[in-house]
């Protein structure tokens, strides 16, 4: 009876809230709409994951048949390979990534010519912009078999063409490199803000003392970045099973002879959905995708407030 | 002080590392700069210079043929432009007004329930339905399958992009609001005529993101676009360069022999116009960008 009326109490309260504030909830309102229909609404969908999904029964009304799906996937070794590959692409991508927007970083902050640091800050970031089909378009331009610009250099100096469109060892230092290519730019001026952000008398002190740029870096500036590299490397863990479908998608496409080293979870549900019409499996892997990336994030979150509290996401 | 400072002998380290500086830096800005140089060099190449010898980045001949071709049967290039154009335009202000009406609010500390409201947006990067699901709902539930809403819902708005302007909004002194209340200002006036003004450059900021995000849409084209003359600039662009035969892409009337067809360099043209507006707009907003991308690493 107690917690009866205390929910009618809340309930009231609500009203009488939503009553005298009614100008800010219907502000609110849209945003909360579209995160409820393209978010929320979607989420009971993946039970699509536990049924063999028939397109005129819907989701709720096709033929439930538990974890199935995922004994399929297991089976077959598909989930085993995808889950590999994107967790040592992910790695490479985090760790490589962020030593080369270190050394960038503090390799600008060493340059003193004002002109020469805006420009080449700007062309390094450029690549931050543009979509990943036109990284793809850059791929075809450089790697293609007939035409490719290294092929071109090899015909020039006399030797045989190159095929790299079916070589599927090769591509993944061609993934590796557009990634970092893409995304130096930006890591680089996060990093570039907290070093800027170091207080200024400290790096004058040491000038003073007579410390040697080597043992600048070395010792304040290095020491300075470490937190800021643990906090990104935690975070992008908890992303670890979250793919660059675009980077993939738009080098790789729908050339199966790469796949064995290139397919990543992202780009089989792609291909489950728009080339097989396999809702329920790619919806499978979708689900277990999304599950562990909530448990990796959690996780990581706890550590981190362990760590650092003023860090944590929440 | 300048002075004792130029004084002060360098040792020779550290000249060292100011030139691997230099160095390393240029090269590497080289080297993000080269696939553009590529691309638009090899627009502007000669068919049977690349058939002979393949892409160049110093081609012997300059030909304007992909161009010409391309302009002249412009109508699915003309299509796409027109269609990225309407994206974005719409996309980005509807995206601003709602986040920034959003802001506003999750901002108010008179308003109750905004951790609630936070959480619940804030959530949905935490876990997703998943792809295969969203599809569904999309083509099923929403009947949004070839329709160019398909393109703009999706991305409309970001649980990042309205705490950011959250955060923003926070820098706007209360005072301004009080007073606005004690003169009677409703709230979606003080909203409008007082926080909107003043909040114009974190508006140009997010805008651009959002802009940025609709320019480069492919993906949800691929995934929902059926009608090739609702494709977005960059799956048009996407499918121009994976097929062999662009005929049915280029509306070649009786004008064209398709033996003299530039398929290879009309490619890179096409590439070249759906990037061009980004590279010339780039250093003009380049600053907004950077702002953008610092406010959001530092606040997480």
């Amino acid at each position: 009876m107690g917690s009866l009326a205390r929910l009618m109490h809340t309930g009231g309260n609500i009203v009488r809230e939503i009553i005298k504030n009614k100008v800010l909830f219907l502000m609110l309102l849209p945003v909360i709409l579209y995160f409820v229909i393209f978010h929320y609404a979607v989420m009971p969908g993946a039970y699509v994951a536990f049924v063999d999904y028939n397109l005129n029964k819907g989701i709720f009304g096709s033929h439930f048949i538990g974890l199935k799906n995922f004994e399929f996937l297991v089976q077959n070794g598909d989930l085993w390979n995808i889950t590999k590959n994107t967790l040592l692409y992910n790695l490479v991508f985090l760790a490589l990534g962020n030593i080369i927007q270190i050394v960038f970083a503090i390799m600008l902050s060493e340059i003193s010519g004002k002109w020469f640091k805006k420009v080449s800050q700007s062309v390094i970031l450029l690549p931050n912009f543009i979509s990943m089909v036109i990284v793809g378009v850059f791929a075809y331009n450089i790697f293609n078999f007939n035409s490719g610009f290294i092929n071109t250099l090899l015909v020039n100096t006399g030797l045989d063409r190159y095929e790299f469109y079916s070589d599927p060892g090769i591509w993944k230092y061609i993934i590796v490199a557009f990634k970092i290519w893409a995304s130096t730019g930006y890591g680089m001026i996060v990093y570039l803000a907290t070093i800027t952000g170091i207080n200024h008398d400290l790096y004058e002190a040491a000038y003073m003392d007579g410390a040697t740029t080597w043992q600048r870096i070395r010792y304040m500036t290095l020491p300075i970045l470490k937190p800021t590299f643990i906090l990104l490397l935690l975070f992008g863990m908890g992303g670890i099973l979250k793919g660059s479908f675009d980077l993939f998608y738009n080098l790789i496409g729908t050339n199966s002879v790469l796949y064995p080293q290139t397919d990543i979870i992202d780009t089989y549900v792609f291909r489950s959905l728009v080339g097989q019409f396999n809702f329920s499996m790619g919806a499978a892997v979708g689900f277990y995708q999304s599950l562990f990336g909530l448990i990796l994030v959690l996780v990581v979150n706890f550590i981190v407030r362990k760590v650092e509290p003023d860090s944590a996401l929440f | 002080m300048m002075m004792e400072k130029n004084t002060i002998k360098q040792d020779s380290g550290s000249t060292f590392i100011k030139v691997i500086s230099y160095l390393c830096v240029a090269i590497f800005a080289l080297f993000c700069l080269f696939p553009f140089a590529l691309m638009i060099s090899s627009s502007f190449m000669n068919e049977q210079e690349i058939v002979r010898e393949g892409y160049k980045l110093l081609p012997k001949e300059i030909s304007f043929k992909a161009y010409d071709l391309l302009l002249n049967n412009s109508t699915q290039l003309v299509n796409a432009y027109q269609v990225t154009i309407f994206i974005t335009v719409v996309g980005t202000v509807l995206g601003l007004f709602m986040m920034s009406m959003a802001g506003f609010v999750l901002n108010r500390k008179d308003f109750k329930y905004r951790n609630f409201f936070s959480f619940l947006i804030y959530f949905t990067t935490l876990f997703s339905g998943g792809l295969i699901p969203t599809y569904i709902l999309m083509v099923k539930h929403l009947h949004l399958k070839d329709s160019l809403f398909a393109m703009i819902l999706p991305g409309v708005v970001g649980a990042w992009s309205i705490f950011l302007m959250r955060n923003f909004m926070k820098a706007i002194p209360d005072s301004l609001y009080e007073s606005a209340t004690i003169d009677g200002a409703g709230d979606f006036r003080i909203y409008w005529r007082i926080f909107i003004p003043l909040a114009v450059p974190s508006l140009a900021t997010i805008g651009l993101f959002s802009a940025l995000g609709f320019w480069n849409e492919w993906y949800n084209g691929m995934l929902y676009i059926d009608t090739p003359a609702k494709y977005p600039l960059q799956y048009f662009l996407q499918r121009m360069v994976s097929q062999t035969n662009l005929g049915a892409l280029i509306n070649s009337g009786a004008v064209i022999n398709t033996a003299d067809l530039p398929t290879q360099s009309i490619k890179m043209a096409t590439a070249v116009l759906a990037t061009g507006p980004i590279i010339l707009l780039y250093p003009f907003v380049q600053r907004y960008f950077v702002t953008g991308l610092t406010i959001g690493a530092v606040k997480g």
